[in-house]
């Protein structure tokens, strides 16, 4: 066996997604073809997909996606999900033999709503119901680990190539008005299905390529809300912090933007004082959900994406539009893949969001 | 070695390893001029040839780390580049029709890059120079942050021609860690975008020499007017120190 220092892997992540901004929605062909094209950047030890629009009849409900290690976890969950949630559904997700795809968890979907009595007496929102429930499941059911968790959309995800993983998860029979996917190079874990990417809750869901320094920071700040990271793996946190700026203190993307991609406090100095006091303010309040370290990321949510780098651009991204898509990827090929001849193509600074929404007036 | 004109490799769908391959063999064999259709994300294209004489044509997108390592070869590009192009080559021309992304000409030792458009961050990056190996970059439009940045040696020419009405010609610290080469800019930057390392001189004959021989292959690549380029002042950047980081770890 060849041991380290003997061996290189000369990769880093990819990452790729789209939105139709009519809510046009769309198979997963295209965002199969776009994110193999950059094979290279990964090296098959992760591959996942995000996608909205995908349960229509069932919209109104939580789609909970789960991995099992053993039917006996999957027991201890069905009995929290009776005692807590009305389920509608309750089905194994379907799935594709592929020769490369091996030692799948038993992978399995319910379609759920918070009980009325259980609300009333947990005294909580729907939304931090669900939050807390899948916190418990992910932190204290063993072998049970929730991957999505959001209404009308679904994160797909293993330990694979994603061009196999979408083949494994028969992606390309879902449609959605917005796609994201992960190429993964796990750095600090060993890569496991619970830990590639797409990382989600609720309708979150983020894919990253880079390397989270301030983890440490960011999931002690997060555990003080009660989020809980199971995974010892940076991307989570992401999703997390997205989770409590935009939806507990319903910040605007573009602050939340400034929050984990700060600029520098020279460049704080240099703007006009009221932009001045309000980055400075940003900076204060939220030090601790500052994400340092390379990154970029694509951030999905019902209404839109956010593509964002870190404020030095330590990790490549490229966005480009055509009619009503706007897409954004690791790669421009990524992009020229699945759409020949954009009508503008750009390379976002560093810490400068890339911020797209549903045209006014589209329901989905 | 029979005198082959042209070839056309039709590139799609086919992996990098596979078409470059196609692209060194075909080389060999004699052919002075190969055109590459379809090209989408394949890295590593003309990586480490040497073939003084011959030329690449790549219609579509070619992949990261383009020219890496080459020895002497032309690679004319028509569409965007992506990143690391010419990364630590050593002699050869690369013309891009286009833009480019990051890290363009990453440790350059030798030859010349020609990019219509604009380029990202970290272009430059350590760049060098040995005797008459002198690399030189030509970028027409705008740089990201890091332009130059620890540049040992070469010349860095930015002529800032898709610039908007108040838009920089380089991002944040051009320059930093600088300590050999020149960087001519046709813009003027704020103290506040320039590296610690870097200072500001006048522009001298021999300068405008330099730079009329580089303008001159530009326009004529791609198709501006030499006087409109050439009357807008040009700015000179040179290190202050050979060895600005000499005395940080003497103690």
């Amino acid at each position: 066996m060849l041991r380290e220092g003997q061996v290189r892997i000369p990769s880093g992540c990819a990452i790729s997604g789209f939105i139709n901004k009519k809510g046009v929605r769309i198979s997963g062909t295209d965002i199969i073809n776009s994110i193999a094209i950059m094979k290279e950047r990964g090296n098959g030890l992760g591959g996942g997909f995000a996608a909205y629009g995908i349960y229509p009849d069932r919209k109104d409900w939580y789609a909970f996606h789960l991995f099992f290690d053993d039917i006996k976890a999957k027991e201890d969950t069905e009995h929290f999900l009776n005692q807590n949630f009305e389920i509608l559904e309750s089905e194994v997700i379907p799935t594709r033999k592929v020769s490369s795809i091996q030692n799948s968890p038993i992978v399995w979907r319910y379609f759920v709503k918070p009980l009325e009595k259980r609300l009333r007496d947990a005294e909580k929102t729907e939304e931090d119901f669900v939050v807390d429930s899948v916190m418990f499941i992910n932190s204290r059911i063993e072998g049970a680990y929730v991957f999505s968790s959001g209404k009308n959309m679904g994160a797909f995800k293993g330990v694979g190539y994603p061009e196999d993983i979408g083949e494994f998860f028969r992606i390309d029979e879902y449609k959605a008005y917005i796609w994201t996917a992960h190429s993964r190079f796990p750095t600090n874990t060993p890569g496991w299905w619970g830990g590639a990417h797409p990382f989600t809750l609720l309708d979150w869901s983020i894919v990253h390529n880079g390397e989270i320094s301030s983890y440490g920071t960011n999931y002690r700040y997060l555990e003080m809300f009660g989020y809980k990271c199971t995974l010892r793996t940076d991307t989570e946190v992401m999703a997390y912090l997205f989770d409590l700026l935009l939806r507990k203190h319903k910040l605007s993307v573009e602050i939340a933007a400034k929050a984990l991609a700060a600029p520098f406090w020279s460049v704080i100095d240099r703007q006009s004082e009221q932009e001045r006091e309000k980055l400075r303010a940003i900076r204060a309040v939220y030090a601790s959900c500052l994400v340092n370290g390379p990154f970029s990321i694509i951030l999905g949510f019902s209404n839109g994406i956010l593509a964002l780098n870190d404020r030095i651009k330590l990790r490549p991204l490229v966005a480009a539009q055509k009619g009503d898509f706007v897409y954004v990827a690791s790669e421009e090929s990524a992009i020229r893949e699945i759409c020949k001849d954009p009508e503008k193509v750009w390379m976002p600074k560093g810490g400068e969001p890339v911020y797209v929404t549903l045209d006014e007036g589209v329901i989905v | 070695m029979a005198d082959k004109q042209k070839l056309t490799i039709d590139a799609k769908g086919i992996h990098y390893k596979e078409l470059n391959e196609m692209i060194e063999n075909a080389l060999n064999e004699g052919y002075k001029e190969i055109d590459l259709i379809n090209v989408n994300g394949q890295r590593y294209i003309g990586d480490g040839l040497t073939f003084p004489d011959r030329k690449l044509n790549i219609y579509g997108t070619p992949g990261n780390d383009l020219a890496a390592f080459m020895n002497g070869l032309t690679i004319e590009v028509f569409a965007n580049g992506q990143d690391g192009i010419g990364n630590t080559m050593n002699a050869g021309k690369i013309i891009v029709h286009g833009s480019a992304g990051d890290i363009i000409g990453y440790g350059m030792r030798g030859g010349e890059i020609f990019i219509k458009g604009d380029v990202g961050y970290r272009v430059g990056i350590h760049m060098k120079e040995y005797q008459d190996k002198i690399p030189v970059l030509v970028v027409g439009g705008k740089a990201g942050d890091f332009l130059g940045e620890y540049m040992a040696g070469g010349r860095i020419i930015v002529l800032g021609l898709t610039l908007k009405d108040g838009e920089p010609i380089t991002g944040l610290y051009c320059g930093t860690g600088m300590h050999g080469g020149v960087m001519y800019l046709r813009g003027e930057l704020q103290p506040y975008q320039l590296g610690k390392e870097v200072k500001v001189v006048d522009m001298e004959e021999e300068d405008y020499k330099f730079i009329d021989k580089y303008v001159t292959e530009f326009v004529k690549l791609f198709g501006y007017s030499k006087e409109y380029i050439m009357s807008k002042p040009f700015y000179k950047l040179i290190p202050y120190n050979k060895r600005p980081y000499g005395k940080l770890y003497a103690y």
